[in-house]
């Protein structure tokens, strides 16, 4: 009859708010918006979060435990929530594990529980808790030790079905999300009112403050109490203090911005949730915003957590805590329970009692743990007629999805059951610290306040109020009020303080509890919780202490306690004073945890930003690159740069018909290829020629004017770095070029270079790779297509400008250009450099004038190809791993000067001819393939690591020899030309015959080059 | 972290380029002893304190630094541009 019941209400969508008794501070109740849960429907107020929306609705379950599947509630009112995570949305904007205590409900909201199957209040896992020996502290660790095929086919599925928090999207995520930097002189953490009465103090000064609130409303615990300040209401007072905030020019406030971690020299980061609270956010809006904030003071004014109490079954919904009972009823207008017991420690638990009773609900039983009588206890159980058990305690609950009835262990022992739907508990209040212990600065122990303080404070940093151990209201106004005169005076701005308002003083008189029960006497009645949201109890930690996990480090790695979204919050201090307990150690000395950041669980799509895609990897892309596109090229990756790999033409059928007719073009006519993507770096100065020579292995002092040479690197260790030519253009002026890889670190270790090794050198350097667009143009007809450029009045005759000439130019009649006789293909070729926004055009002419000579582009695997045939070391042969001597380099290395990685390439063992060294290798069997990669061993050699003497490092098909060619590494290589090698490929299982012979297949004299 | 850059002023560590231990100095000759050369290309110590290490400020000034830091609290003591350290230290040496 019940479900039937429900099941109209649902269907006829009227929501009844049934809890929703009073009037709250933080709600707008002129409007009604509905979500739903789980798919049915309610109504709420704009101001509600889920959480009191669900509570308003009567709705106390709201999800399964972790390992054991147990029904939970809603514990607290903020972000600490360990259980009511839920899934929010759908589709692509599904986000698992939100916390409902902080989700701002918005009209047509969808959120749904997690882990429970089939249903919340059915869930077939929930047997987890009849073998939850399995599960008990060390699990992961005690069944990764039984036999493997037992926890492949046992154990790895069922903890996959039963653990795990929510599902993720299964779609990429449609928002936006964006990053931004911002600087203070004073940032101001949490508008409590130690927070406000910082902010205004330093406010006040014209210091730049920047207030961040990671609620939606300002107040803090104001919204929640019903204390006043300055006469009003204290949550007025904030609102006030706010509007006061925003008439100042220096000041910024950010809302919904939650401060998560403090990193080095006073930075900050932040989380601005800017269109959580929406259904979508606005076009062009992003949905979460990621700040860094620099602060040069700041001040953490964050306030507390509560602690829950452990006792026997303490996790049934409608077991909340004080705190956020009173927040319910006060920010929200909900009671949430209608029968209440208040179990406390300490007076502001007892003041809940209070709250209830005037929000109309019967207060079933108030339950000290201290046992003697406090007038305030006294007075609340005479306000609500409620019946009070000094030094009592609860020993058990009762209630499969919510607590009806409660165990009461009187201070004399008897017990009795008590029924309830509502138990609101507090075991007192930790200061909410995190942020103070980025840094590594350690919190301490406070006996009074059963808690810890912040201790020593990183530089630049204060802490005020609740979240200093600091706990009246006047004080939290006064210490905010001091800490943000202190903070604007330390950046230099004077301040005078106003008047304090006025506000009334509440008692705390905690005492310690961490145990409802004797630990003499464990409970046998159930499971006692201390982290609610990994499943961790009493009997865990006590058995974490047993087995030698002592160290709280150790107790939370053992034990998961204070892991996932929450992180403990409500959980450590409890879980590391029965660790003190059980270890006859006291708190102080058994200490805490480290916090790390983040504070608050931060969605990697705010860490991301906009950095994904191509604002990840943004395509850098030649001069020449529109023109390719027009062209048909195929084109290629090679770190940022996109370059033609390829120009297809008409009737190739596959790549390589392609790339073997440009090859054939560039050996025959003349081809041209985009080459701006070589690092170019000028150089000038008149200590430039010393500079290079001393950078380069090679001799540069001799090098004339209008000539280039091609130079080595090496690094300082002896092994070869990088390679290029570098040109003589005046009497102290060079352009060097790098390759592509290297051409940002080669810029750097020159700078390095100069600056550190020898700033007496008078030259300076810059980075021209962007400011010119370079093209070789190559060929055997490669100066016949020159003239109809380069103006008549420069002779490129080979006579007046032979190979390896360089020299400033004009082309078409006036244009400014750089001509170089260089060659990577081995046939005659020149680069031809014009400024960078030249280069479509200079393409375009090229396939112009080129016409009659048969000219046509070629991509990156034409010149791969032929600077294999010609021997050209690249990339795969300079890996960082080969020295000179290696790559048959060994006589450019000078004696006469000194040269970064002289001294230790001059070691033995890096100019040992056994080492590996280039070579050239071709099949035996004509028409085999040689891999790159494969492994050199000597025939018939057993297919070893002891036999392998080198390595393939470059292969291509030749079509200028037809066929298949390779550039290698082989021990005493250059003494074993004509010897056949075995080439063995274990990837692609194949084992090849090659003959030893010189790297360089094409033209071995160079007779083409100086053609 | 943030380093004060003594051309730019204070800046995220984004912009600077990490190399390392600024305490060992290149053998004056190639001829030097092969453990000096060893020394310097491979022997670091690992020092819990300050340490000066050279920073580039790449995405900056492009100037080589000098930063003191101390490793166990990346507090930054000191930034001098290692031009002016390097000019000092061979003023010092000739001297
Ligand atoms: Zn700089």
């Amino acid at each position: 009859m019940k479900l039937l019941r429900q099941g109209k209400s649902s269907a006829s969508g009227d929501p009844s708010q049934s809890m929703r008794t009073t009037t709250g501070n933080g709600i707008d109740t002129s409007r009604t918006i509905h979500f739903t849960f789980d798919g049915r429907r309610y109504a709420a107020h704009p101001g509600d979060t889920l959480a009191s929306a669900l509570l308003a609705n009567g709705v106390r379950l709201a999800g399964r435990s972790f390992k054991y599947h147990r029904p939970r509630g809603i514990l607290s009112a903020g972000a600490e929530e360990p259980n009511a995570l839920v899934e929010l949305r759908t589709g692509a904007r599904r986000e698992p594990n939100s916390r409902a205590t902080v989700t701002e409900l918005f009209d047509g909201l969808e959120a749904a529980s997690q882990n429970r199957w089939p249903s919340l209040a059915m869930d077939a896992l929930g047997i987890n808790g009849v073998f939850s020996p399995v599960f008990t502290a060390g699990f992961y660790y005690k069944t990764f030790m039984w036999p493997a095929a037992f926890w492949e086919k046992v154990y790895e599925p069922m903890i996959r079905r039963a653990a795990g928090l929510g599902r993720a999207a299964d779609e990429a995520d449609p928002d936006i999300y964006e990053k931004a930097t911002t600087f203070c002189d004073v940032l101001v953490v949490g508008t409590g009112p130690a927070g406000l009465a910082a902010a205004l103090t330093a406010g006040r000064t014209g210091a730049r403050v920047l207030v961040c609130e990671q609620d939606s409303l300002p107040g803090g615990r104001l919204r929640a109490e019903h204390g006043e300040i300055g006469g009003m209401p204290g949550w007025q007072w904030a609102e006030q203090a706010m509007d006061e905030l925003r008439q100042m020019p220096e000041v910024r406030i950010m809302t919904r911005t939650c401060v998560f971690g403090t990193y080095d020299g006073g930075t900050y980061g932040a989380l601005e949730r800017v269109a959580d609270h929406v259904p979508t956010p606005a076009p062009d809006q992003p949905r979460q915003r990621l700040w860094r904030i620099v602060a040069r003071h700041a001040i953490v004014a964050t306030g507390g957590i509560e602690r829950p109490i452990v006792f026997p079954n303490n996790d049934r919904p409608g077991i909340m805590l004080a705190g956020a009972v009173r927040t319910y009823i006060n920010r929200f207008g909900v009671t949430p329970g209608q029968r209440a017991i208040v179990y406390t420690n300490n007076d502001d638990g007892l003041r809940t009692a209070r709250d209830l009773h005037r929000a109309g609900a019967t207060i079933a039983a108030i339950v000290d743990a201290r046992t003697t009588e406090t007038p305030l206890a006294r007075d609340m159980a005479q306000l609500t007629g409620a019946k009070l058990f000094m030094g009592g305690a609860i020993a058990d609950t009762y209630g499969r999805l919510g607590i009806h009835a409660a165990v009461i262990r009187e201070h004399s022992g008897l017990t009795q059951r008590v029924p309830c739907d509502l138990v609101a508990m507090s075991g007192g209040w930790n200061p909410e610290l995190s942020l103070t212990t980025h840094q590594r600065t350690k919190p301490v122990y406070d006996e009074t306040l059963c808690a810890f303080v912040p201790g020593t404070m990183p530089a630049g940093m204060r802490s005020a109020g609740v979240a200093n151990g600091t706990f009246a209201t006047p004080d939290c106004l006064r210490e905010g009020t001091t800490c943000g005169q202190d903070a604007a005076q330390a950046c230099g701005f004077s301040a005078t303080v106003a008047d304090l308002p006025a506000a009334g003083t509440e008692s705390y008189a905690i005492v310690p509890l961490w145990h409802a029960l004797p630990l003499d006497r464990p409970a046998r009645t159930g499971k006692a919780f201390i982290d609610f949201q990994n499943d961790v109890t009493a009997k865990d930690v006590r058995l974490a202490a047993i087995e030698g996990f002592r160290s709280v480090e150790h107790l939370k790695r053992y034990t998961t306690l204070g892991m996932a979204t929450d992180q403990g919050k409500t959980a450590n201090v409890n879980a590391l004073a029965q660790m003190a307990e059980q270890t006859g150690s006291s708190i102080a000395r058994t200490g805490t945890t480290m916090f790390r950041p983040p504070v608050q669980p931060v969605a990697i799509g705010a860490l991301a930003g906009a950095a994904r895609g191509r604002h990840f990897k943004p395509d850098r892309l030649t001069p020449t690159h529109d023109w390719a596109t027009e062209q048909g090229a195929v084109f290629t990756a090679n770190g940022l740069w996109h370059r033609a790999q390829w120009f297809p033409r008409p009737g190739e059928t596959h790549w390589r018909d392609t790339v073997n007719r440009e090859v054939r073009t560039v050996r025959t006519a003349v081809g041209f290829c985009d080459v701006t993507t070589l690092g170019k770096i000028d150089i000038q100065g008149p200590d430039a020629a010393t500079f290079l020579e001393r950078v380069y292995v090679n001799a540069w002092r001799r090098l004339p004017i209008g000539r280039a040479r091609y130079g080595l690197m090496l690094r300082e260790d002896g092994f070869a770095y990088d390679d290029g030519t570098t040109a003589r253009l005046g009497e102290n002026h060079y352009v060097m070029t790098t390759t592509t890889a290297h051409a940002g670190s080669v810029m750097q270790h020159l700078e390095l270079c100069h600056q550190w090794l020898w700033p007496e050198l008078d030259v300076r350097f810059i980075s021209v790779t962007d400011e010119w667009a370079q093209l070789a143009i190559a060929g055997p007809k490669s100066r016949d297509v020159l003239r109809h450029i380069v103006d008549p009045a420069f002779d490129i005759s080979n006579e007046a400008f032979g190979y390896m000439a360089a020299a400033t130019v004009t082309i078409c009649g006036g244009q400014e250009a750089r001509l170089f006789r260089l060659s990577f293909s081995g046939e005659l070729a020149y680069e031809l450099a014009v400024p960078a926004r030249f280069g479509d055009a200079l393409a375009r002419l090229l396939m112009k004038v080129g016409a009659p000579y048969g000219i046509a582009p070629y991509g990156t695997e034409a010149l791969g190809v032929m600077r294999i045939e010609k021997g050209h070391p690249a990339g795969p042969e300079l890996n960082g791993q080969t020295t000179a001597h290696d790559l048959g380099m060994g006589r450019m290395l000078s004696t006469r000067k000194d040269f970064i990685g002289r001294a230790m390439a001059a070691r033995p063992a890096l100019t040992d001819p056994a080492r590996p060294a280039l070579i050239g290798l071709v099949p035996v069997n004509a028409g085999d393939e040689l891999v790159a990669g494969g492994h050199l061993l000597p025939a018939g050699a057993q297919a070893t690591a002891a036999h392998d003497q080198g390595w393939v490092s470059s292969a291509a098909w030749s079509p200028t020899l037809n066929g298949w060619i390779a550039l290698g590494f082989l021990s005493n290589g250059p003494a074993r030309l004509g010897e056949t090698v075995m080439v063995h490929n274990p990837l692609g299982n194949s084992v090849t015959a090659a003959r030893v012979v010189s790297p360089v297949f094409v033209d071995p004299n160079g007779e083409r080059l100086h053609a | 972290m943030r380093l004060n850059c003594p051309c730019c002023g204070p800046r995220g560590l984004e912009e600077f380029t990490y190399r390392g231990d600024a305490t060992v100095r290149r053998p004056e000759s190639p001829t030097a002893p092969a453990q000096d050369w060893v020394d310097y290309v491979y022997l670091r110590d690992n020092p819990a304190g300050p340490h000066r290490e050279l920073w580039y400020h790449g995405a900056g000034c492009r100037s080589w630094l000098v930063v003191t830091r101390d490793t166990r609290t990346h507090a930054i003591s000191d930034v001098v541009r290692a031009v002016d350290v390097a000019r000092a230290d061979k003023e010092g040496a000739g001297s």
